[in-house]
C-alpha cells in the first residue's frame, strides 16, 4: 500500500510535466489542426535554457534560490516563447494554406533541426545538475520500513502546474486573445473578415504553447536534475498521446491525459518492467486512438456526408 | 417480376444525441418508378438517404430492398460499401463527391471496381496480364464510353473530373453511379445549381435511365419543375416525419404540403405552388 | 496569405533599403535573444562530475551577424523575384524542350544506372553510394504505394524494413536458410506485420494514423533492442550470410564464383553483383508499381486518396483496399530490409529509427506524390545531397533538418507536379496535382 501510495505521488507529478506539454500540442491542433512535430525539442529547449539561465545566475553571485528560481523560470519561459513563435514564422505560416502534407514533414524538419541544434550547441553529452531543491515530508512510514515521501521539490512541480494551468485556462476563456483562438478555431476565414489578426492569434497560440512547455522543461530539469538534447522526441511522443487522450482540443482534457499517461508509465515501472515502459505508453496511444478516438473529454465527430 | 415496390421503408427512425432528424416515417418506392422526397430544408431527407445508403446505422425501424428475383436485402442490417456492393444501391452527393484528381473516364472505371476485382483475380490474373482481364477491360472502358456519351461527355473523358464545369460535374456523378450497375439509384439534389436548361436535360437522362435501364430513382431536390415532371410519386417531408404523399398532383394541391412550405419559406411554397402550371 | 500581409507587399517596394535594413535588424534581434543563452553559454559536465560553463560571445556574435547578412540577402531575393503567386510565362521553346527532357529523363537515368558498375568499377564508394541510392529508391517506392497512392500517411515505414532485416538475419544465422528462400518470407512477414498493425488503425484520421504508425515503429525498436534474447539487443545480429548467385558464393575460395568461372577472384564482384540485385529488386518494386495502378486495386488506392466516402458509395471495401496498399508498401520494405542486412553483414536497432521513417518520407514527398520518376530523383538527390554534408559530421541532420524545410516551403507538392492518368481514350495528358487530393483527414 505503501508502494502504491508513492508511486501514486510519483504518477502524478511525472504526469503534470506531461501535461503542461500536452497543452501545446492541443492548442495548437485545435487552432491549425496539425500535429507540431516539434513540440517535444521546444520542451527539451525550455529545459537548456532554464539550466544555462540557472548556473549563470548562481555564477553571478545570487544565492537566494527561490529569486534564482523564480528569474530562471520567467528567462526560459520568455526565450523558449521566442522559438515557439520563430518555428511557426519560418517551417508553418508559408505552408499554411497548403497541401496538407508539407507542413507535417516541415513540422518533422524543424524537430531535426532544434534536436541537432542543441546537441551541435550544448554538446551530445548529458547535463547533470546537482538537486537544487532538497527536503520534504515524510507522510507515512511502513513496519518494513518502506517510507512514503512527498519531497518540496514535488511540491513545486504540482503547484507550479496547477497555478500556470489556471492562469492559461483564463486566458483562453476570458480575454480577448482566447476569444480570438476560439473563433480562428471554428473558421479562420470567418474570424479573418470579423477583424480578428489570424497570423498574430496563430503566432501567439504558439508562442502559449512553447511558454508551457519551456515550464515543462524547467520542472522536468529541477525534478529529473539532468537535461539532454533528445529528451524531446519521446516525451513529445507521451505528451501528444496524452493530448488525444484527454480530446484533442481540450484544456483540461490536455492535463487529465497528462496525468493519465504520468501514471500508468509509473505504476508500469513499478510493478511490471522498466524497459518496457515507453512501449506500454506508445501502446496506449495506439489502443486509445483505436477504441476512443475522441478523447476523454473531447467532442464526438459526427461524419458529414 | 415480383412485386411492384422495390424499397419499402418502415418506421425508420434517426435520433442524433436528443435531436429527432427522422421520426417513424414509412413510406414505399416503386419499382421501375421515380420517387421524389421533398420537403422544406432540414426536414430529414438527407438523413433518410444516409440511413437508406448505410451511412448512417437508423436508431429503429426497418429499410426492406427487393430485387427483380424477389430476395430482400434489409438495408439497416448493411453498413456503408456492402450496400453498394450486395444490394446495389447507388448514390450521389449533395455537394458532389467526384474524385477530381483522376479523369472522367477514370471515375467512371472506379465505379466498376468490384466487377473488376473478380475479372482481374483479386489484382493476381492482372499482374500477369491475363487474357480473361484484357477483355473484361476492355469491356468495363466500353460501358464506362457508354454512358459518358449519355451524360454528353465522351469529348471530356480524359479531362480531370475536377476541371470540368459545375454541369457537368453532376451529370458525370450520375454516370458514375449508374456504372456500379445498381437496382435503386438515390440522387441527392441532382438539379441544385443547374440552370433552366441543363435541368431539363437532367429530367430527359432520368427518364431516360428508368425506361431503358429499368432502373428505380430515388430522388430529393428541390426544383419543383424537375420533381413535377418526372416523379411517378411525391413523398413529403417536414420536420423528420411524414406529411403527405400521392401523385405529384395531389401533393401540390394538399394544403397541409403548401402550409409545410409557408411555414419554413415562402419563396419555395411559392415554387411549390407555381411549378407545373 | 491574409489581406494584411497583401498591403504590406506594395509598401515594402516603396520604403526599400529602410524597409529591408529594419527586417534585417528584427531578424537579428530575435536571433541575438534565441542564441544568447544556447550558443552564447556552453555547458559541459566538469571533471568532478558537476556542471561547468564558458561563453562564446564570439560565436554568438558572428550567428547574428549571419543572420543580418543572410536577411538582407533573402529580402534582395525576394525582392527581384517578385510576389511568389506571379504567373510566370515560359516561352514554348523553353517548354518544349522541358517537356522532351521531362521524356528523355527516365530512360536516359535507366541506362546510366545499369552502367554505374562498368564506369565506376574502381571506385568502391561510388558503387557503395550508388547501392545505397538504390537501395533507399527501392524503399522510396515502396512508401509510395502507402503515401502517395493511397494517401495514408505512413511515419514507421522503417518498421517494415526492420523486420525484414531481421526476418532475414534471424532466419539465416538461426536455421541456415539462404538468401533467396528468406527473401520472399522477409517480404510476407513484413506484409503479415503491415496487416497486423493496419486492421486496427486504418480507420483513422491522417494526422492520427501518422502518429499511430509512428509509436508502432517505435515499439518495434523497443522491443527488438529488450529482446536481448532473440535480438542481441543493442549489439545487434552480426555474421548475417552473405548472398549467393543463386548457390555458388561470391567468395575467393574453391567453389567461389571467381574460380568456377576461372577468373582472378575480386572482393569488387560482390558489390556489383549487391548493386545488379538491388537494382532488378527496385524496378521489380517498380514494374509491380505501375502495373497495379492501372489495375482496380491501384485505381481504388487513389480513389481513396481523393475521397473516402464517395469510395464507399460505390461499394468499395475501404478497409480492405486500405490494408492491401499498407501491406504492399510492408512487403516492399521488407524485401528492401533483407537486402540490407545480406549487404551489412551486420544489423542492429540504429539502423531503425525514426529519422529513417522521416528520411523515406520526405523521399516520396519530395519526388511528388505517386510520381516514380520523382521518387527515384528525390532519393539521388537526397542521398547524393546526405553525402555530400558527411564531412559536416553532426551538422548533417541540421543541415538535413533545414533542407526539409526549405523543400516543402519551396516545392509543397514535390519535384514531379502532376500525376498520368491510369487509362484513357484519347488523349493521354497529365493531371496537374493542384487538382489532386493528399488524403483524407
Amino acid at each position: 500500500m505503501d508502494y502504491f501510495a508513492q508511486q501514486l505521488i510519483n504518477g502524478l507529478v511525472l504526469g503534470s510535466i506531461y501535461g503542461l506539454i500536452a497543452i501545446g500540442y492541443t492548442m495548437v491542433y485545435g487552432i491549425v489542426g496539425m500535429i507540431n512535430f516539434a513540440h517535444g525539442d521546444i520542451f527539451m529547449i525550455g529545459g537548456f535554457i532554464a539550466l544555462i539561465s540557472f548556473l549563470v545566475l548562481v555564477s553571478l553571485g545570487l544565492t537566494a534560490i527561490p529569486l534564482v528560481l523564480f528569474i530562471v523560470l520567467l528567462v526560459s519561459m520568455a526565450i523558449t516563447a521566442l522559438y515557439g513563435w520563430t518555428v511557426e514564422r519560418i517551417a508553418y505560416r508559408p505552408l499554411r494554406h497548403s497541401f496538407r502534407l508539407a507542413p507535417m514533414l516541415s513540422a518533422i524538419g524543424m524537430s531535426f533541426v532544434l534536436t541537432n541544434f542543441s546537441q551541435v550547441a550544448q554538446g551530445a553529452r548529458v547535463k547533470p545538475v546537482p538537486p537544487i531543491i532538497t527536503g520534504g515530508y515524510t507522510l507515512h512510514e511502513g513496519e518494513s520500513g518502506f517510507v512514503v515521501q512527498l519531497s518540496n521539490i514535488q511540491i513545486i512541480v504540482v503547484l507550479a502546474t496547477v497555478v500556470l494551468l489556471a492562469l492559461f485556462t483564463w486566458l483562453v476563456s476570458r480575454t480577448r486573445l482566447g476569444r480570438d483562438m476560439r473563433a480562428c478555431e471554428q473558421d479562420q476565414t470567418m474570424a479573418a473578415l470579423l477583424g480578428v489578426d489570424v497570423d498574430r492569434t496563430i503566432s501567439m497560440t504558439f508562442v502559449i504553447g512553447a511558454a508551457l512547455a519551456a515550464v515543462a522543461g524547467m520542472m522536468y530539469l529541477l525534478y529529473y536534475g539532468l537535461v539532454d538534447f533528445f529528451m524531446g522526441f519521446v516525451a513529445g511522443i507521451k505528451a501528444f498521446t496524452a493530448a488525444v487522450l484527454g480530446g484533442i482540443g481540450s484544456l483540461p482534457g490536455a492535463m487529465l491525459g497528462g496525468l493519465a499517461i504520468g501514471l500508468i508509465e509509473t505504476f508500469w515501472s513499478a510493478y511490471f518492467s522498466v524497459e518496457y515502459k515507453d512501449v506500454a505508453a506508445f501502446s496506449i496511444l495506439i489502443v486509445v486512438l483505436i477504441f476512443l478516438p475522441t478523447g476523454l473529454l473531447g467532442r464526438p465527430e459526427v461524419e458529414k456526408v | 417480376m415480383s412485386g411492384e415496390t422495390i424499397l419499402s421503408v418502415k418506421g425508420l427512425s434517426m435520433r442524433f444525441g436528443g435531436i429527432v432528424a427522422v421520426n417513424d416515417l414509412s413510406f414505399d418506392a416503386g419499382r421501375r418508378k421515380i420517387t421524389a422526397l421533398i420537403g422544406p430544408n432540414g426536414a430529414g431527407k438527407t438523413t433518410v438517404f444516409n440511413c437508406i445508403t448505410g451511412f448512417y446505422r437508423p436508431s429503429g425501424g426497418s429499410i426492406a430492398l427487393t430485387h427483380d428475383d424477389g430476395k430482400t436485402i434489409q438495408l439497416e442490417r448493411l453498413n456503408d460499401f456492402r450496400i453498394s456492393k450486395q444490394a446495389r444501391v447507388a448514390r450521389t452527393f449533395q455537394n458532389i463527391r467526384l474524385f477530381p484528381g483522376m479523369t472522367a473516364l477514370e471515375n467512371l472505371m472506379v465505379a466498376q471496381h468490384n466487377a473488376l476485382m473478380r475479372a482481374s483475380g483479386l489484382t493476381f490474373l492482372g499482374l500477369i496480364g491475363a487474357p480473361s482481364w484484357r477483355s473484361a477491360e476492355a469491356r468495363a472502358i466500353e460501358l464506362a464510353r457508354t454512358w459518358l456519351t449519355r451524360v454528353g461527355l465522351l469529348d471530356r473523358a480524359d479531362d480531370a473530373a475536377g476541371n470540368l464545369p459545375y454541369g457537368d460535374q453532376r451529370r458525370l456523378e450520375i454516370a458514375r453511379a449508374m456504372c456500379t450497375e445498381p437496382a435503386l439509384l438515390c440522387l441527392d439534389e441532382p438539379a441544385a445549381g443547374l440552370n433552366a436548361r441543363e435541368s431539363a436535360a437532367l429530367s430527359e437522362l432520368l427518364l431516360s435511365i428508368r425506361t431503358e435501364q429499368g432502373t428505380s430513382i430515388l430522388l430529393i431536390e428541390h426544383d419543383m419543375s424537375v420533381v413535377m415532371e418526372i416523379s411517378d410519386h411525391v413523398v413529403v417531408m417536414d420536420y423528420g416525419v411524414k406529411i403527405a404523399e400521392g401523385t405529384p398532383q395531389s401533393v401540390r394541391d394538399d394544403p397541409k404540403v403548401i402550409a409545410a412550405y409557408l411555414g419554413a419559406d415562402e419563396e419555395e411554397a411559392i415554387a411549390v405552388m407555381e411549378s407545373g402550371t | 496569405m491574409t489581406t494584411s500581409a497583401l498591403e504590406k507587399k506594395p509598401a515594402s517596394r516603396a520604403s526599400g533599403a529602410a524597409f529591408i535594413l529594419k527586417k534585417a535588424t528584427i531578424s537579428a534581434l530575435v536571433a541575438l535573444v534565441l542564441f544568447s543563452l544556447m550558443i552564447g553559454v556552453r555547458t559541459e559536465a566538469g571533471p568532478q562530475g558537476g556542471l561547468i560553463y564558458w561563453t562564446r560571445f564570439g560565436d554568438l556574435a558572428a550567428i547574428v551577424a549571419a543572420v543580418f547578412g543572410g536577411s538582407i540577402v533573402i529580402e534582395l531575393l525576394r525582392q527581384w523575384w517578385g510576389p511568389a503567386d506571379k504567373v510566370r510565362v515560359v516561352p514554348p521553346a523553353v517548354q518544349n524542350a522541358l517537356s522532351l527532357a521531362g521524356r528523355l529523363i527516365a530512360p536516359a537515368l535507366l541506362i546510366f544506372t545499369f552502367l554505374v558498375p562498368v564506369i565506376f568499377y574502381d571506385q568502391r564508394y561510388i558503387l557503395d553510394l550508388a547501392i545505397l541510392v538504390l537501395t533507399y529508391v527501392m524503399l522510396g517506392w515502396g512508401l509510395n504505394v502507402v503515401v502517395g497512392l493511397a494517401g495514408l500517411l505512413d511515419l514507421g515505414y522503417v518498421a517494415f524494413y526492420a523486420v525484414g532485416a531481421y526476418s532475414y538475419a534471424l532466419l539465416a544465422t538461426n536455421f541456415g536458410l539462404s538468401f533467396w528462400v528468406c527473401l520472399p518470407l522477409a517480404g510476407i512477414l513484413a506484409a503479415f506485420w503491415g496487416v497486423l498493425l493496419g486492421f486496427p488503425v486504418l480507420r483513422l484520421r491522417g494526422d492520427y494514423l501518422a502518429i499511430v504508425t509512428l509509436a508502432f515503429g517505435e515499439i518495434i525498436r523497443l522491443v527488438i533492442i529488450n529482446w536481448q534474447s532473440l535480438t542481441g539487443g543493442p549489439n545487434g545480429i552480426s555474421g548475417i550470410p552473405r548472398p549467393t548467385l543463386f548457390g555458388i558464393p561470391l567468395s575467393p575460395g574453391e567453389d567461389g564464383l571467381a574460380a568456377r568461372l576461372g577468373i582472378e577472384f575480386s572482393p569488387t564482384h560482390r558489390i556489383v553483383f549487391l548493386f545488379y540485385l538491388i537494382l532488378a529488386m527496385a524496378l521489380l518494386t517498380n514494374w509491380v508499381t505501375i502495373r497495379l495502378r492501372r489495375l482496380p486495386i491501384g485505381r481504388a488506392w487513389e480513389a481513396l486518396r481523393e475521397d473516402e466516402v464517395a469510395c464507399r458509395a460505390l461499394g468499395i471495401n475501404t478497409t480492405t483496399t486500405k490494408l492491401t496498399a499498407f501491406a504492399t508498401g510492408a512487403m516492399f520494405g521488407g524485401f528492401a530490409g533483407a537486402f540490407f542486412a545480406t549487404r551489412q553483414g551486420f544489423i542492429s536497432p540504429e539502423s531503425f529509427t525514426f529519422q529513417e521513417s522521416a528520411l523515406v518520407l520526405a523521399i516520396v514527398v519530395l519526388g511528388g506524390m505517386g510520381s516514380q520518376l520523382g521518387v527515384a530523383l528525390a532519393a539521388l538527390a537526397m542521398i547524393g545531397g546526405f553525402e555530400l554534408f558527411r564531412g559536416l559530421d553532426q551538422y548533417r541532420m541540421l543541415v538535413f533538418g533545414m533542407a526539409m524545410v526549405l523543400l516543402m516551403i519551396w516545392r509543397p507538392r514535390g519535384l514531379i507536379g502532376h500525376r498520368a492518368p491510369t487509362v484513357y481514350l484519347e488523349r493521354n495528358q497529365a493531371i496537374s496535382s493542384d487538382l489532386v487530393k493528399e488524403g483524407h483527414g
